[in-house]
């Protein structure tokens, strides 16, 4: 091949040079955690407070993989942050006040959230309005319906143990061991093996087509630093009350996502109709239903984000929703999704929400005003498009 | 002698990336004249003109714009319009919610201090309108008017900036013929004002009925140039001046070949164009055979994409007012492009860039898209099969990259041509329609995609081939249709067709 030709030092050089927005999204994580670090001294890293990152974390990351979606496709929507809201109000209203059990609760927002969905996708796709302006209006008449569901109770309290545990608890272990989860690591351990797994058998195909691949000492240094990323995360959790419910929910959504956008039919279509619209219609693929499942996934992951903030707080409140489609539009952005669509990842968009989320994180831990904290992530968001569309088609 | 002559252009070569699009051009206008430009599709005309106004711009091309006696050095549309010339082009650049008195001063606003005079707008309007016989208010929104007005407001437009050179871009294309005739009484007029007026046009009986003098131009370089007064300026000539070209052995013959029955067939396909409420296509008749290429002639807006779009699936919401679709003897008509795909249908579009292929995907990506059915084992794509699949294609037809993984955006043109097709033969249709399949691509890719044509026939297809090419009509085709105006105007076997007799049929009308 001749890729032997080049040195390590050069070909590291010109993997930067490829892939520098990929890279840039993960610098940037570093930098943040290190400068919270630094700056909190030490706190940051503390495993309650990962524990607590991760927490944080989950009901924006499942907001950022339908919005992914969406924003390929070259729409918007800004109505998730109020879905979510009412999503969560429902929930409770249904637990608490008619006396509903948590699960069949959780089905039911989920199939509500699905619903308007489909609502605000017909009116995209079958009606014409622009994706901007249905959303827009979206937003106010679910921050209506939120605020009309709980004008009477003001905020509901949730005490199901289940359903608080969706984003406060952990998984249970399988050892008796109090001071390190057993589980959590062994996890850990699988998921480390479940990566090389999967990178080895990606690169020997792509040998065997003859595809380009990295040199074998990069291949090996990638994955002995993924894998210690990987374990040192779970070491932290498992030395503290182990692996969050929450995580596993959100691995499970991406895992799904990402075999979808991946490996199926529906996935190509996704990628098509954002690369071109027309193209893809005339190959035959039917843009509307395609557009149509794309704004049902992402209301119905807005219910469950909602589902998942109320959990956090055990309860819903009003004010819940605020802002989450900032977060989630950010997040997507950050990680790597095209301005001008055809192209987005979900992990991408789960690593920005990790960006956007440790910039949350390290500034309440740092008592930072949650005015200067609108305005960082602000700056942020829009260094990472401006990045994005100078280095996009190069 | 300089005085004569408004405008010279001499020795104008402008060369793209492969192609010599104006070759050595030379084009005098007397001032006060009605000068037509012809030539087919492709001849170079509106290149010549985007060098005149300035949208090519001084230094991208060699040779010298001679305009009023001076070497002119546009860089910008603005430097030509400064100096009096003005464009109206087929597509109208008017502001349709607009009032026609602003659309009229738009650019060079009449102010009144630092704001904007519109009662003296107003007032400067109505002269202009005038000028051009167009008796509306001008505080009317644009829009409310009809396509042959509109185009009187971008005359009026022009003259209100002291025009002295208008060129017309195809200006009756989509008149009708009142309409037309009214747009060449005004020229006439323009005329006796002393305004000169360049017209490129494909209808020849508009030309030799308004022109002063003639000019044909035929694959970037100028054939000759015919005085009204003196010269033999017959319908006749003129073709024989646009066409006559040795048809050179570029098209792969099909020795032995024979055809099966009618395997596809368009009926009494009536269609209207819901934006303007304009029949586009009236009552078109088509039929192919199994392993027959029939050619689909006509000059540009004959309706030819129109019609394939119409019948593959009508994507973009024509109104289809009458029409069917033969099959395999069952009478049909397509809902949308996946439903005349399992039919057996396929169709390679005329902009591939535009609406053919995803340029930011890979080869593989591209050359499975309209097929993924094929590749899936329920819902999941069999990505092993797909790579196969794909090389398989790469080597078949020789598209030429390092490997299937290599984004289609960066692909030359012919080889972006070859992944279309790639993925259409992968379909395996019946029949495919071909839109423009060498358009701006270089000879060797033709000849390949030509070889290519030969063996789908040869394994029993059926292909439609549209073009404006006429060589490429006369030399692939077994049969042809001609297409002016939405109507077929014309059937010939090979046999029979001559260049001459196909350009006759194609602007008809």
């Amino acid at each position: 091949m001749e890729n032997t030709k080049k040195s390590i030092g050069q070909e590291v050089a010109q993997l930067l040079r490829d892939n520098i927005k990929t890279y840039m999204m993960y610098i940037a994580l570093v930098v943040i955690m290190l400068v919270f670090q630094i700056w909190s001294g030490g706190k940051f890293f503390k495993a309650s407070n990962i524990s607590n990152l991760f927490n944080q974390a989950a009901y924006v990351g499942i907001l950022a993989i339908g919005m992914t979606l969406i924003l390929i496709l070259k729409h918007i929507d800004l109505s998730v942050g109020f879905v979510a809201g009412f999503g969560g109000a429902v929930a409770a209203i249904l637990m608490q006040q008619y006396g509903i059990n948590q699960w069949i609760a959780v089905v039911l927002v989920v199939l509500l959230g699905a619903v308007i969905g489909l609502y605000q996708g017909a009116l995209v796709m079958r009606v014409g309005v622009p994706a901007f302006v249905t959303t827009l209006a979206g937003m106010f008449i679910f921050r209506g319906l939120l605020s009309l569901s709980l004008a009477k109770s003001g905020t509901i309290v949730v005490t199901q143990p289940g359903f608080i545990a969706l984003c406060q608890g952990f998984i249970p272990d399988i050892t008796k061991n109090e001071n390190f989860h057993m589980l959590t690591m062994l996890i850990g351990v699988l998921a480390v093996a479940g990566v090389v797994w999967s990178q080895l058998r990606k690169r020997h195909t792509r040998q065997r087509y003859n595809f380009e691949v990295v040199s074998f000492p990069i291949f090996v240094g990638g994955l002995v630093l993924a894998s210690a990323v990987i374990l040192l995360i779970f070491y932290t959790l498992a030395e503290y009350k182990g692996l969050p419910w929450s995580s596993v929910i959100v691995a499970v959504i991406l895992a799904i996502y990402t075999f979808m956008l991946d490996k199926t039919k529906l996935g190509r279509y996704i990628y098509g109709i954002g690369g071109n619209d027309q193209a893809a219609e005339l190959s035959g693929v039917d843009v509307k239903k395609v557009t149509m499942f794309a704004f049902i996934s992402m209301s119905a992951l807005a219910a469950l984000s909602g589902i998942m903030y109320t959990s956090r707080l055990s309860s819903a409140a009003p004010a819940a929703g605020v802002g989450f489609e900032l977060d989630a539009i950010a997040s997507s952005y950050i990680g790597g999704t095209a301005v001008s669509g055809g192209v987005g990842k979900v992990t991408n968009a789960i690593i920005g929400t990790f960006v956007i989320m440790s910039l949350t994180n390290g500034m309440n831990l740092m008592s930072v005003d949650v005015s200067y904290q609108y305005i960082v992530k602000g700056v942020i968001f829009i260094i990472a498009v401006a990045f994005d569309v100078r280095t996009r088609g190069k | 002698m300089d005085n004569e002559y408004i405008l010279e252009m001499r020795n104008i070569t402008k060369e793209f990336p492969g192609v010599k699009a104006l070759d050595n051009v030379n084009f005098k206008v007397k001032k006060g004249e009605i000068h037509c430009l012809v030539g087919e599709n492709g001849a170079g005309k509106s290149t010549l003109m985007k060098v005149l106004s300035g949208v090519w711009r001084y230094g991208t091309y060699t040779g010298d714009i001679v305009y009023e006696g001076e070497v002119q050095q546009f860089n910008h549309i603005a430097d030509s319009e400064a100096k009096g010339i003005a464009i109206i082009y087929q597509e109208l650049a008017l502001f349709p919610e607009l009032p026609i008195y602003e659309n009229i001063y738009f650019g060079h606003e009449i102010m009144n201090g630092k704001t904007v005079d519109w009662n003296e707008t107003i007032v400067q309007s109505r002269e202009m309108l005038k000028k051009v016989r167009l008796d509306v208010d001008p505080s009317l929104p644009v829009k409310r008017l009809n396509t042959g007005n509109q185009q009187l407001v971008e005359i009026a437009k022009a003259l209100s900036k002291n025009c002295k050179l208008i060129i017309f871009d195809e200006p009756t294309s989509s008149l009708n013929e009142d309409d037309s005739q009214n747009l060449l009484d005004i020229m006439r007029e323009l005329r006796d004002q002393g305004i000169t007026c360049i017209m490129i046009s494909h209808k020849l009986r508009e030309v030799t009925a308004i022109a002063d003098t003639i000019t044909v131009l035929r694959d970037g370089t100028t054939i000759c140039s015919l005085d009204a007064k003196t010269d033999d300026i017959s319908e006749a000539n003129i073709i024989k001046n646009m066409v006559g070209r040795s048809m050179d052995n570029v098209y792969p013959k099909r020795p032995n070949h024979k055809f099966g029955d009618i395997a596809f067939e368009i009926k009494n396909l009536t269609v209207e164009d819901p934006n303007t409420g304009r029949e586009i296509l009236h009552d078109v008749n088509i039929n192919v055979r199994k392993g027959e290429i029939v050619g689909l002639q006509g000059l540009m807006g004959a309706g030819r994409t129109e019609c394939a779009l119409s019948i593959f699936g009508n994507p973009y919401g024509y109104k289809i007012k009458s029409g069917s679709i033969v099959i395999d003897g069952e009478e049909t008509f397509f809902k949308s492009p996946s439903d005349a795909i399992k039919h057996g249908l396929a169709y390679v579009t005329e902009d591939r860039k535009g609406n053919g292929l995803v340029l930011i995907q890979d080869i593989k990506y591209n050359t499975t898209l309209a097929n993924l059915e094929a590749l899936a084992n329920g819902l999941v794509i069999d990505e092993n099969k797909e790579v196969v699949v794909a090389n398989k294609f790469k080597d078949d037809i020789n598209i030429k990259a390092p490997s299937i993984a290599q984004k289609v955006g960066n692909l030359s043109g012919g080889n972006q041509q070859k992944v279309q097709i790639a993925k259409w033969l992968f379909v395996e249709p019946k029949v495919l329609i071909l839109d423009e399949p060498t358009r701006g691509i270089d000879v060797g890719a033709k000849f390949e995609i030509y070889s290519l044509m030969n063996k789908m026939v040869e394994d029993g297809m059926s292909i439609i081939m549209i073009s404006s090419e006429l060589p490429e009509v006369l030399g692939m085709s077994d049969r042809l249709y001609v297409m002016s105006e939405g109507y077929i105007t014309g059937e010939l076997g090979i046999e029979e067709a001559t260049e001459e007799k196909v350009m006759a049929m194609a602007i008809k009308g």
